[in-house]
């Protein structure tokens, strides 16, 4: 035990003392970062997960924005409960493109994860315009201010910095970033070209009002995405269990 | 820095710091508290064993237990499934129809419903199915727009309405007033007649009527008692799903609808829920407005 006994020159010396924190930090944060990169199960291969559509990392940007994580979180745990609530649990792969996360801790609200297609652009856009008009209880305040016009001049830069750090966008996707966002929300739109660069994309106008793409129309594209990406018909279960 | 001496008083031995005469004791940790920490330490060590706990290479030890919070979960949801089976497995051998002839059936569909339709149907149609003016139909009443059987209900729960799914229910009410003959005049009687057909007195012999059974009649029915099929809602009655409040005229709630319809959509749920949770949604549907 005398070797406990030295401790006090470590710690009475602050080039020691410095040196051995940083020795600290290094061995634990290594410890327990670095085998997230190489496990392989740390994120399951799922088909399906695609990047965001700028329509919809618009909406993604407002809902940060807006800090609906606050209320609502992103991420069904697998419990019994739980799945039988809002669906099959999340997986890690589905927010392999999120950034920041947005799984969240706290639900003041439901959790969102699977909100996509759960209801209608109707019933969302009402809905952010005045929750107790669908939901009599909702405690949720309104969002009435989103029924102004996008933003769309960023939205170039946006997917550019996601490609920096590490979404997949292709040179093709940023450079038609704004026509794709627009074409999205554009009501008599089937374009190809935006479902071939973004698969099973929803496309139309989702506020009602054809004549602006407004925030609520990227806000309504982005909720109808969450959890849609995965088809859980076809992904076996014990395939991804770990 | 003082010299380590036993302390007369305690009996302690002395860190060697003083202040000001003050010297300080080295007391150490209770005992009781040492053998907590190295029980922790060993501890520690069975859980290395028979827990998840090593990072490999490319994968971790998965310890002598192989715990698994998914597995975990997996082997709930079978004991879930397994305590509902008598009643899962009557359910889907049941025709709809019949459903009700068993009481104790009935009942776990009516509970089933209830839950599966509060998560899942009340945000447009509210708890207990009354519906949003102007925007979602009420279900406790017996008006279907696409048809109050059980077998329509569970069709119209399982595709939805006017969405991707090709199965959905589909049905567009055309544009009358823009690039149509009818001008201001005529739907002015259109809508009268309309409002008159509603309050139950229709205005016979008037020119609303002409125009009403030359251009509605086809979907709505001539006697306005709407085409289930083709989801054209009754006209003959005071169950207006377009008119948002008190303060709007019937009048004015027509002619919007026949210069600018409104269309409502539903979302398909057969990938979402269950054939059961279907099956049992359609029975608690039902009996909220007694159905068809």
């Amino acid at each position: 035990m005398s070797i406990f006994k030295h401790h006090a020159k470590l710690e009475t010396n602050v080039f020691f003392l410095a040196v051995g924190i940083l020795l600290t930090v290094i061995v634990g944060g290594l410890v327990e970062v670095v085998p997230l990169f190489t496990i392989e199960s740390t994120i399951e291969k799922v088909e399906g997960v695609r990047p965001y559509s700028p329509l919809e990392q618009a909406g993604r940007d407002i809902y940060v924005r807006e800090g609906c994580y606050n209320c609502h979180s992103q991420m069904v745990r697998p419990f019994k409960d739980e799945v039988e609530r809002y669906g099959h649990y999340s997986l890690a792969a589905e927010s392999k493109y999120d950034h920041p996360f947005q799984w969240g801790s706290k639900r003041t609200g439901p959790d969102l994860a699977r909100v996509g297609g759960k209801y209608t652009d109707d019933w969302h856009t009402r809905h952010l315009i005045n929750p107790r008009d669908v939901v009599p209880e909702s405690i949720m305040p309104g969002y009435r201010h989103l029924l102004r016009p996008l933003d769309t001049s960023t939205i170039q830069a946006n997917l550019q910095t996601l490609a920096v750090v590490g979404v997949p966008y292709t040179a093709d996707q940023i450079k038609n970033a704004k026509a794709d966002l627009v074409e999205q929300a554009s009501s008599d739109s089937a374009d190809a070209a935006v479902a071939a660069r973004y698969p099973k994309a929803k496309m139309g106008d989702f506020d009602g009002n054809p004549k602006v793409v407004s925030e609520m129309d990227a806000l309504v594209a982005y909720l109808q995405v969450l959890g849609t990406m995965v088809d859980f018909t076809t992904v076996k279960p014990e395939s991804i269990r770990r | 820095m003082a010299s380590i001496e036993k302390d007369s008083v305690s009996g302690q031995m002395t860190t060697g710091h003083e202040w000001d005469g003050i010297k300080e004791l080295n007391t150490p940790l209770p005992k009781w508290w040492v053998w907590v920490f190295w029980a922790t330490v060993i501890w520690s060590i069975g859980y290395w064993v028979v827990m998840p706990t090593w990072p490999t290479i490319s994968d971790y030890s998965r310890g002598m237990l192989n715990y698994s919070s998914r597995a975990n979960l997996g082997d709930d949801l079978k004991a879930q499934q397994a305590s509902r089976a008598k009643f899962t497995a009557m359910l889907a051998a049941t025709p709809l129809e019949e459903v009700s002839k068993n009481k104790d059936l009935l009942n776990f569909a009516l509970t089933g419903g209830k839950i599966a339709f509060g998560e899942n149907c009340s945000a447009c149609h509210a708890a207990g199915g009354v519906g949003v003016a102007g925007a979602y139909p009420t279900l406790a009443d017996d008006e279907w727009i696409w048809g109050g059987t059980l077998a329509d209900i569970q069709q119209t729960i399982s595709h939805g309405v006017r969405n991707e799914d090709p199965d959905s229910r589909q049905s567009e009410m055309p544009v009358f007033g823009t690039g149509d003959p009818l001008d201001k005049a005529q739907l002015d009687q259109l809508a009268d007649y309309v409002v008159s057909l509603a309050a139950k007195a229709p205005a016979a012999g008037s020119p609303g009527e002409a125009i009403f059974v030359e251009r509605c009649s086809a979907c709505h029915a001539e006697d306005g008692s709407g085409t289930a099929a083709l989801g054209a809602p009754a006209l003959n009655n005071n169950l207006w799903l377009w008119k948002a409040n008190a303060k709007q005229s019937n009048k004015d709630v027509v002619l919007a609808q026949v210069t600018a319809p409104k269309h409502g959509s539903m979302p398909t749920w057969a990938g979402r829920l269950d054939a059961a949770t279907i099956k049992m949604l359609a029975v608690y549907v039902h009996s909220l407005g007694g159905g068809k």
